[in-house]
């Protein structure tokens, strides 16, 4: 029914007049996705963004079949033309593309940054183009958490608390609860203790956590991010994506986050559309997009990202913090896991070969029972463990991490623990070039370093 | 040439001529306003003991700018009632003073409509040129004619020199404000006004306190030309080390400008300084 392609396997292009989607002729439909079954928070229809005098003629032009370039000679600068999309309650959708695509322009439309030359801007099923000015100031605030953006956007007069309450200031939030809540978003972004303090005194990625918890401390649904950490560097970066991604369980906001990397959007988006050329191109899942890129272009930029066919467990392993000796005994076991903050270990013997897992909380079982052993873990009280030859594929790997609860062992050919895997590292290989045999990942299809290499 | 002289001059007569006609009112309600702000300044100056206000003066400069400025007012404004030019110094002070705020009272809204408004900048911009290289003897003219003699035509000839830079730097400064802090400002749901006192302004201030800087300057630079017609003060008495070439004279009361030249230089740079350190540091 409507444009999204979570549940279609072949992604709808360039959307035509004459095919367009039948959502903004019945607007009962607009509010919910029957095929996603999740509600439509944020929804862009027939959108376009034309950029110089007579946009109009630039959209006809364009409608007749003619090309961005063609616009251009009329003096006009397509921006966006002719996009829908859904975008559903409490996902991270991404918007995609390369320096000019017009995903940030799109995002713009979204609030009415800018505004859109056609089309509509439906959030929770209200038409936002429509909006006075005051009616639209209105829907900034209460639907949108402002926004964040690549440089940062934090005012330089103002100390970090009253950058994060800026927000709830131009609301009329009243002064206690208005520290309160800047305080509370101040926590959130891990930056306690930094509230009196100047932005100038702040590091990149600090300054952007101010700006995270701006948008946060308002506390709307939407949330808009306009390559918010593309200005930072990468193990910075790194970092922030993951408290994004921690932040994101714990608040469940509609995220929309703008980036040219793919690696970020694999990682960060429930979904992710990719543009081209001021069009969306494809919409769907990380997967979906990998197994079934819409076109040529699509394709060189997933060119070789198919990473989960081409890694192994050993690829993606990290070092045993520690290991629970078979002769150990349970106290010496408790003892190794708390100084490495562990709820659990592997049980190896001395050629390191894995006779088990113990938990930290069966270990104080044992201990608490009188007739248990004292000299060794007891063996009954071990839970089986979960192990994986390290020349296994990504994809078996994947497999067994979302039925473990546990880390996984990864043993070599002559049963010894070479390392573990953890649930966050799958996702991060899959998401992070470099580190593999098959190095150019990403480099390979030359076209998302680009813009990287000019941040 | 030509037979035929451009008659520039009987325009510029006749326009004044129909001004001064039409809108009489208009100007004696102007100058009375005037007239009342500078009379109570100066009233104000004059029920304070020299050495109390000196102090007053003091204080607020160490408030500011630290006590180098303040060791510096002190022993110059001792100097100036040594000299017996205390009273001229509070006249020029006065003149000054309401000068300067009928130029932020004015220049603040144009800078910033200058600023929301290409079309304004652009009537503004030639406006503001004139204004400001047209010599400034030329403004005495139509001062007197309109104000007669004495401090008022001297406060509105140095209002009209020195209104420019002000209106220019906040337009610039304005405009200056880098866009994304605009556009947070807006995807926060900000109303005009919020985003022009909490966001544009703000950010624009060191810009804005440069302009206040170059208007004072300029403004004080007119004090001894509007001694000319009548506007009392330190340059009435460079006047009279003129007219009976007294250069001991003129030299103390240039002097006395000198000293609140730099007083009020200073005063205002530190203002800027102030600013951007709360930012930087």
């Amino acid at each position: 029914m409507t444009t999204s392609t979570a549940a279609e396997p072949s992604p709808r292009t360039h959307p035509r007049p004459d095919d367009r989607p039948s959502a903004s002729e019945c607007p009962a439909d607009a509010a919910t996705d029957a095929s996603a079954g999740k509600r439509v928070k944020l929804a862009a229809r027939d959108l376009s963004k034309v950029f110089g005098p007579r946009p109009e003629r630039a959209l006809e032009l364009l409608a007749q079949g003619g090309t961005k370039a063609d616009a251009q000679k009329l003096g006009a600068a397509v921006g966006v033309y002719d996009v829908s999309l859904d975008i559903h309650e409490g996902e991270t959708f991404v918007l995609m593309g390369l320096s000019g695509s017009g995903k940030s322009t799109l995002l713009r439309l979204l609030n009415r940054l800018h505004e859109p030359t056609a089309g509509q801007v439906l959030v929770d099923g209200l038409d936002i183009t429509r909006l006075s000015r005051r009616e639209l100031l209105a829907v900034r605030r209460e639907k949108f958490s402002g926004m964040v953006f690549q440089q940062f956007a934090i005012l330089p007069h103002r100390t970090v608390l009253d950058n994060v309450a800026y927000g709830l200031e131009v609301q009329g939030v009243g002064a206690d609860e208005r520290r309160r809540r800047a305080l509370e978003a101040t926590a959130l972004v891990g930056l306690e203790g930094w509230e009196a303090y100047y932005p100038a005194e702040l590091s990149g990625g600090m300054q952007q956590r101010v700006g995270l918890a701006r948008a946060l401390a308002v506390d709307a649904d939407i949330l808009l991010m306009d390559e918010a950490f593309s200005a930072l560097d990468p193990l910075i970066r790194r970092e922030m994506q993951d408290e994004l991604i921690e932040l994101q369980a714990r608040v469940n906001k509609t995220i929309v986050f703008v980036t040219h990397d793919l690696d970020e959007a694999l990682k960060l988006g429930d979904r992710i559309a990719i543009m081209k050329d001021a069009r969306v191109v494809q919409v769907g899942t990380a997967e979906e997009i990998l197994t079934d890129p819409a076109d040529e272009y699509v394709e060189a930029f997933i060119e070789g990202v198919d990473r989960a066919s081409v890694l192994t467990a050993a690829n993606i392993m990290q070092p045993v913090k520690e290991t629970a000796l078979l002769r150990d005994g349970p106290n010496t076991a408790r003892t190794k896991m708390r100084r490495h903050g562990l709820s659990g270990m592997l049980v190896v013997d001395r050629e390191r070969r894995v006779h088990g897992y113990v938990t930290a909380k069966s270990l104080g079982a044992q201990l608490e029972d009188p007739d248990a052993p004292r000299d060794r873990i007891d063996p009954e009280r071990m839970e089986p463990a979960v192990v994986v030859d390290m020349h296994e594929p990504l994809q078996g790997v994947i497999g067994l991490a979302s039925e473990a609860s546990k880390p996984i062992g990864v043993i070599d050919e002559r049963g010894r623990l070479r390392g573990v895997v953890v649930k966050g590292a799958i996702l991060a290989a899959l998401a992070q070039p470099g580190q593999t045999g098959n190095g150019g990942v990403v480099a390979g299809s030359g076209v998302a370093r680009e813009e990287g290499a000019g941040v | 040439m030509f037979d035929v002289r451009v008659p520039i001059r009987d325009w510029i007569e006749t326009a004044v001529r129909y001004l001064q006609r039409q809108f009489a009112t208009v100007f004696d309600g102007f100058a009375d306003v005037v007239d009342a702000i500078i009379g109570a300044l100066l009233s104000g100056f004059q029920a304070v003991p020299p050495l109390l206000l000196m102090g007053a003066i003091v204080l607020l400069v160490l408030w500011l700018a630290g006590w180098r400025l303040a060791l510096f007012s002190a022993i110059g404004l001792l100097l100036i009632d040594n000299i017996g030019l205390w009273t001229p110094f509070l006249n020029t002070l006065a003149l000054v003073v309401a000068a300067q705020l009928l130029i932020v009272l004015v220049g603040l809204p144009l800078g910033i409509l200058a600023a929301s408004s290409d079309t304004a900048e652009r009537i503004m911009r030639p406006v503001l040129d004139f204004m400001q290289t047209m010599p400034a003897f030329v403004y005495l003219i139509p001062a007197v004619m309109f104000f007669g003699i004495g401090l008022v035509p001297g406060v509105v000839a140095t209002f009209v020199f020195a209104l420019p830079p002000l209106v220019r730097l906040v337009n610039l400064g304005i405009r200056q404000v880098p866009t994304d802090l605009i556009e947070a400002a807006d995807a926060f749901g900000s109303t005009r006004w919020q985003k022009l006192v909490k966001v544009q302004f703000p950010v624009a201030m060191p810009t804005v306190l440069a302009g206040l800087n170059q208007s004072i300057m300029l403004n004080l630079s007119m004090v001894v030309i509007a001694s000319m017609i009548g506007a009392r003060g330190l340059g009435t008495e460079v006047l009279r080390g003129i007219q009976r070439i007294n250069v001991g004279q003129g030299f103390e009361a240039g002097l006395a400008v000198v000293i609140l030249a730099i007083i009020l230089d200073r005063l205002t740079a530190s203002l800027g300084k102030r600013q951007q350190r709360r930012a930087r540091e």
